[in-house]
């Protein structure tokens, strides 16, 4: 059930995090060590979580990893090259789907090709496939406020493929949806990546939704935050909701469960 | 920023409405009250009536209306220019915002004198005083609407690699928009009372420069009679602004929910 990431990941890895750590200046002259020494290497079309608990920082550590902060120490390489800003092999999903409310759902979707200079044609029609893939056909006139919270975040996550991004880096993107939507999201997410082939980074605080998505998770321990362990889900994708109840499934989940209630007692 | 239905159709409100003109017309009479002090509504709405029927008002009323929206229209343009300016180039902002916090501490309507000085009793004093009234509205929530930009729409920018005047475009501007119309909408009427004062301190033609006039004459049904026009007019002219923020700003209601 447990190995270190440099056995698990193949030769030709996609994405590496190298001995990445993060300190934070608080306003009354404090220092706060929010990320301590992360290193981990994500695989070519590998579906990785990182599961930590709320506030442990592990969406600092995705902001790091998506160059929208930089870090105090380390360093991420894509396809081994060191890069500043944000990667453009990257699409980001963030907590909330962050929509434009002026803006239909069409427009939303389509704005990454705009910001990118891509031609107006080509881009409508990349976005009606993209509503296409996400099942929203039909919706493409909506405004986000006419839309569910469910159905805004798959608007988020079309717009973030839109410039046909190698990876994705997602931030607790179904956090704020009722338990039924989230469930109903993670087998949308899982047929869509299988679709898609893409690399996933999904950050998230819950244990069955990493469990059931991923190939592989990180439980990370509370602040300073750091890698506890690394665990492989061994389980073909794609995997059915009923899954989830299985014995094996109950056994990562446990493990999982004690792993952060041992390290972060709460 | 929500906008407010102020026009609800409320049974209770017009019966309180029609008790008020009630109480009114029988009050004035019962306490034997003189026509030069204060007349009944009835003689009014007759009065405003006439005023109309005859073609008297037209005239004055075309004159402030003019001077309305052109004054109007220039403190919009230039309050959203300004505003920008201010909001979007530092040095701008440390230069020029202390003298405009200076200025707006001023009672505007006690620059008119000046503005009748400079700018004679003609329409421009007039159309500048309603410049000037409606500007400051205007300008501050121009400034309030794009400092204020959702700092999660200005991230997701930076993860797009967007430049300045991208973000500026597709997020800062129509972000500020709702800001703008509630601004707007102050400004209308503020341009009214801007035009009146104007008209109050040196003119010779409009709404204002009439009160005046009948008030000479003691012809007080017929100052009553032009305050009716006056307040249809800022009504109607706000009921304008309204329509049009709905038209463009609809999904402004909706701002609040987070999505």
């Amino acid at each position: 059930m447990t190995a270190s990431p440099e056995l698990d990941a193949p030769a030709e890895y996609h994405l590496d995090v190298h001995e990445i750590s993060k300190t934070f200046t608080s306003l009354d002259g404090e220092t706060v060590k929010a990320i301590s020494n992360v290193s981990f290497t994500v695989a070519q079309g590998e579906f990785l979580s990182i599961l930590g608990p709320s506030g442990c920082g592990k969406s600092t550590l995705m902001m790091i990893i998506a160059g929208l902060i930089a870090p105090s120490s380390g360093r991420v390489l894509a396809r081994g090259q060191g890069f500043n800003g944000v990667h453009p092999d990257f699409g980001i999903v963030f907590q909330d789907a962050v929509l434009f409310p002026w803006r239909t759902v069409q427009g939303n979707v389509e704005l990454p090709g705009e910001i990118n200079g891509m031609r107006p044609g080509a881009r409508a029609s990349r976005a009606r496939d993209l509503l296409h893939l996400v099942k929203l056909d039909g919706f493409e006139g909506k405004y986000p406020h006419e839309l569910s919270g469910g159905m805004q975040q798959r608007v988020a996550i079309a717009r973030a493929m839109m410039l046909s991004p190698a990876m994705m880096l997602m931030d607790e993107p179904f956090g704020a949806l009722d338990a039924l939507t989230r469930e109903e999201m993670n087998l949308e997410l899982q047929r869509i990546n299988l679709e898609t082939g893409q690399t996933v980074i999904f950050i998230t605080h819950s244990i069955p939704e990493a469990v059931f998505l991923s190939d592989r998770v990180l439980v990370m321990s509370g602040r300073p935050s750091t890698i506890l362990e690394t665990i492989a889900i061994d389980s073909d994708r794609p995997r059915s909701i009923d899954k989830m109840v299985s014995d094996k499934f109950g056994a990562y989940v446990s493990h999982m469960r004690h792993l952060m209630s041992r390290k972060d007692p709460a | 920023m929500t906008p407010h239905r102020s026009m609800t159709i409320n049974p209770g409100k017009w019966l309180l409405f029609a008790a008020f003109v009630l109480a009114w017309e029988y009050g004035v009479r019962l306490f034997e009250i003189p026509q030069f002090i204060l007349p009944p509504p009835g003689m009014i709405a007759s009065k405003v009536f006439r005023d109309l029927a005859t073609g008297v008002i037209l005239p004055d009323l075309q004159i402030t209306l003019l001077e309305v929206l052109t004054g109007f229209v220039s403190g919009a343009i230039v309050g959203l220019a300004v505003g920008a300016a201010i909001a979007l180039i530092p040095v701008v902002e440390s230069w020029a915002y202390p003298y405009i916090l200076a200025l707006q501490t001023i009672p505007k309507v006690a620059i008119a004198p000046l503005i009748i000085i400079w700018f004679g009793y003609g329409i421009q004093s007039k159309i500048l005083m309603a410049a000037l009234i409606s500007f400051f509205p205007i300008l501050v929530n121009v400034i309030a609407g794009l400092k204020t930009a959702d700092p999660r729409r200005l991230l997701l920018m930076r993860a797009l690699k967007a430049n300045g005047w991208q973000t500026f475009f597709k997020v800062r501007l129509p972000g500020m928009l709702p800001f703008y119309l509630a601004g707007l909408e102050v400004g209308i009427v503020f341009a009214v009372i801007g035009a009146i004062v104007a008209e109050f301190v040196g003119a010779n033609s409009g709404l204002g420069s009439l009160i005046v006039k009948r008030q000479s004459a003691i012809d007080v049904v017929g100052v009553f009679s032009v305050l009716v026009y006056l307040s249809l007019m800022g009504l109607s002219l706000n009921a304008i602004v309204q329509w049009i923020g709905a038209r463009f700003v609809f999904w402004a209601r909706h701002e609040n929910t987070q999505i």
